[in-house]
């Protein structure tokens, strides 16, 4: 009992020691690190005008539902897209529900890009991401969603499919991940390039 | 799986993970040892020095197995206290920003049991839950502490086999103390910058809140002035929408919520010190993220390299400790045998997985979704179908629970992948130092049980295997497979239990199953559907997540100190070899076998059964 007296009064010191060292100076150490090296990227790579007004981050989604803006993918965050409360659906393999959710979502998507009634839908289209910030689509979504927002934006559809083209990450070093596309960047640049006229 | 790049990155993965273990090996030799010397001596040995002066430790004493186990305990105890008691008054501590509340005690409780036991089951929503200060002391500081001390752990154990005739087996507090300082800290440090580079945020400012670019309306619950839900009375209807009449003839009211509609034109962006915690989660095999979708999220797990590096980082000290007890106990082919078996493991699980995950879901490919896309459900588009199912089976191989997708929406074979790896024990590269030491129990028992079959004394690398190890041995293969199948089966028939589903059928039942899995298992990952943030759920998680870690510790740090003190008998013609193909296969043998007979009834009413009725295309 003595030795366990002991080494809790050890336990305490060190417990103490290692807060300020790992809990204190190493954070702090890669927070002077990283605003020194990238700071863009340590403050969240947010999206801002000229003013200043952060518009959002290139690294997160938000939600785009007219027919002028590619649209992201579904997601369960919060009420939707809510930043400070991310996380995925959760519903399993036969969940009746997500059954009934994609079953909306294909034909909801067929209707609004112009598929046929027994057009394959790409996976990505009609399913929530597992943070509900997904902040890309696939290339085979963003290619039938092409059509659709260069009508409703009153361009040629090759205008729109070439911004696509500049929008879209491929693999990392060529090798890593898959290839996919910044829905928000890319709805940004289409505003700037192919404002809509009120 | 006909995918060339992914097989590609396959094989790249594979090549960074040998490619590590032996360099990392060595520098563990030099880190275990109080004498070792590193290239990091002139920085490191002077804080070291000052630690042990401010604590009153003395690093050349050793400490019998007795002594490291009261070190290691004492140590625990306070952290989990320490932890425990911050949660619960952030509200009244500094960088708070969003002006967060305190913990609920039993949310402070479970939350405290997660982080000091290395599991990191999270029951509540990171970025609406805890304060920078909470994220940053009361959680990173065991992210640090509960690793160095898995590999104290290892190591002592390693110590324990390679001795003979010896008392002690080393000092729990300057291998706690070296594990932090020189391997730990200075890999994150880096690795930090690294994920900042990436695109993972490192600051200490309120959440930014942005303007979006296209405001939407929803409904929400109408609140009255004290914050509660107005309702109103309506008549209830079944199933069909007609109206449901009581005896007399009166429809029967319910009460439902009044919905009113909100304008939703911003976004709130969470910050703070997220990469210096990341660094530490993934090379620590934590896992708690810092925000409720984990390595799903982008701030958390930006890109494709952000992922290789985290899950390289996962297997990097595991893998290299293997190294470690070859050249502890002067039998490297040893360790490369228990690498062999872990690795082959490791190997057999992504490929269920991912096949299961790029064959999708053939009641959703019926309603039109693209059949070679696989199931994308739960899944980030830059990760894809490979990454995920790599991730997946990495991050509960080892007792990492770090996610980068849902498991929960994993199909059934998908999810079967993990559920089965934590419930091996997690001994497939393992948690740093818990997956050796984890493995060196199934190493004993496939020792003993080849001694059986041959009818030798059992002999594990000159020690004989006697009856008092043999009982450690089943002593905690007994405890973990009891709490997990004894707190499922409690959870199953009670209503607390039911209440926190988000699936219904065998689907809610793999829910339960995976959370005991996962918090007896100390993995922290889950089916996160399931609502855990209850008294009963965070109770009986946080019983389980003590029992997996300690009631595994104790009688391995009994087993470690026996051993030590054995004698070494020189290896004759009928002496059984570790190392080599025979030995690899009946070590895999061993924790398939054990694992299978004790789990298998229990995954036949959950995975296996949903992958029929998926099959079948049956809804629940």
């Amino acid at each position: 009992m003595k030795t366990f007296l002991t080494e809790i009064k050890t336990s305490v010191l060190i417990t103490l020691v290692f807060a300020v060292l790992l809990c204190g100076a190493y954070p702090l150490a890669v927070w002077a690190g990283a605003q020194l090296l990238f700071p863009a990227k340590a403050n969240g790579s947010l999206v801002t005008e000229a003013d200043g007004t952060v518009r959002g981050s290139a690294l997160l989604a938000q939600s785009f539902t007219t027919d002028k803006y590619f649209q992201p993918r579904a997601s369960a965050a919060g009420t939707g897209y809510d930043a400070s409360s991310s996380g995925g659906t959760n519903l399993g393999p036969t969940s009746q529900k997500l059954n009934d959710s994609i079953k909306a979502a294909v034909a909801a998507y067929r209707t609004a890009n112009g598929l046929a009634a027994d057009a394959p839908v790409p996976a990505d289209a009609v399913t929530s991401s597992g943070s509900g910030l997904d902040p890309q689509i696939s290339v085979a979504n963003a290619g039938l969603q092409a059509a659709r927002v260069a009508k409703a934006r009153n361009v040629p559809v090759e205008k729109v499919q070439e911004l696509v083209a500049a929008h879209t990450a491929g693999r990392d070093l060529g090798i890593f991940g898959e290839a996919g596309v910044n829905v928000l960047m890319l709805n940004v640049a289409l505003d700037q390039q192919y404002p809509v006229k009120k | 799986m006909n995918n060339p790049n992914a097989w590609f990155q396959f094989a790249l993965y594979v090549g960074a993970l040998l490619l590590v273990t032996k360099p990392l090996g060595l520098y563990l030799m030099q880190v275990l040892d109080p004498r070792g010397r590193t290239w990091l001596d002139a920085v490191v040995r002077p804080v070291e020095r000052l630690t042990y002066r401010l604590c009153g430790i003395n690093p050349e004493q050793e400490q019998g197995w007795i002594g490291y186990t009261f070190a290691l305990l004492a140590f625990s105890l306070v952290g989990l206290l320490f932890t425990y008691v911050i949660l619960r008054y952030q509200d009244h501590l500094p960088l708070n920003p969003q002006g967060l509340p305190g913990l609920t005690p039993h949310l402070a409780f479970n939350t405290a049991a997660s982080f000091t036991t290395n599991t990191n089951w999270q029951s509540y929503t990171g970025e609406a839950t805890m304060s920078y200060f909470s994220q940053m002391v009361a959680l990173a500081i065991h992210n640090f502490t509960s690793a160095a001390t898995g590999i104290a752990i290892a190591a002592a154990l390693v110590r324990g086999i390679a001795r003979q005739s010896a008392q002690t087996i080393g000092n729990f507090w300057t291998d706690t103390v070296r594990v932090t300082y020189y391997l730990l800290v200075p890999v994150c440090f880096v690795f930090a910058l690294f994920l900042v580079s990436q695109g993972i945020i490192q600051n200490f400012k309120p959440y930014t809140v942005a303007k979006t670019y296209e405001p939407y309306t929803i409904s929400v619950p109408k609140l009255d002035d004290k914050g509660n839900a107005v309702t109103t009375s309506v008549p209830k209807t079944d199933e069909k929408g007609q109206p449901v009449m009581d005896a007399a003839g009166k429809p029967v009211m319910v009460d439902q919520p009044v919905m009113v509609d909100q304008k939703v034109d911003t976004q709130t962006i969470v910050q703070g010190p997220v990469a210096s915690q990341i660094a530490i989660k993934m090379l620590g095999t934590n896992g708690g993220g810092y925000v409720n979708a984990n390595a799903a999220h982008p701030f958390e797990n930006p890109t494709p390299l952000s992922n290789f590096f985290q899950i390289l980082s996962i297997f990097a000290i595991p893998s290299a400790l293997t190294y470690y007890l070859g050249r502890m106990v002067k039998n490297q082919r040893h360790g490369w045998a228990v690498w062999g078996a872990m690795f082959a493991m490791f190997v057999a699980g992504v490929l269920v997985a991912w096949e299961a995950e790029a064959s999708g879901n053939p009641i959703h490919q019926k309603l039109g979704v693209a059949a070679a896309d696989g199931n994308m459900e739960g899944k980030e588009v830059r990760f894809g179908i490979f990454n995920s199912a790599l991730f997946a089976t990495i991050t509960t191989d080892a007792s990492c629970g770090a996610v980068n997708a849902m498991h929960d929406s994993f199909t059934p074979l998908g999810g079967l992948v993990p559920l089965f790896n934590i419930e091996t024990g997690e001994v497939i590269f393992g948690g740093v130092g818990a997956g050796l030491y984890g493995m060196l129990i199934f190493v004993v028992l496939a020792v003993f049980i080849a001694g059986l079959m041959v009818g030798r004394t059992p002999e594990y690398l000159g020690k004989k295997i006697q009856a008092y190890d043999v009982k450690l041995v089943i002593l905690v293969l007994m405890v973990l497979a009891a709490t997990i199948l004894g707190f499922t089966a409690l959870a199953s028939v009670s209503p607390w239990g039911l209440a926190g589903l988000n699936n219904s059928g065998p689907h809610g039942f793999s829910e339960m199953l995976y959370a005991f899995s996962s918090a007896v298992g100390n993995n922290g990952s889950a089916f996160a559907g399931l609502t855990a943030n209850e008294p009963h759920w965070d109770t009986t998680l946080g019983i389980a997540m003590l029992v997996g870690r300690f009631l595994m510790i104790v009688p391995i740090m009994a087993l470690a100190g026996n051993l030590a003190g054995k004698k070494l008998i020189p290896a004759s013609a009928g002496t059984f070899k570790v190392e080599g193909f025979t030995f690899i296969v009946l070590l895999i043998g061993t924790v398939v076998l054990i694992g299978a007979l004790t789990f298998l009834p229990a995954l036949a009413m959950g995975p296996v059964v949903e992958h029929y009725l998926m099959g079948a295309g049956t809804l629940f």
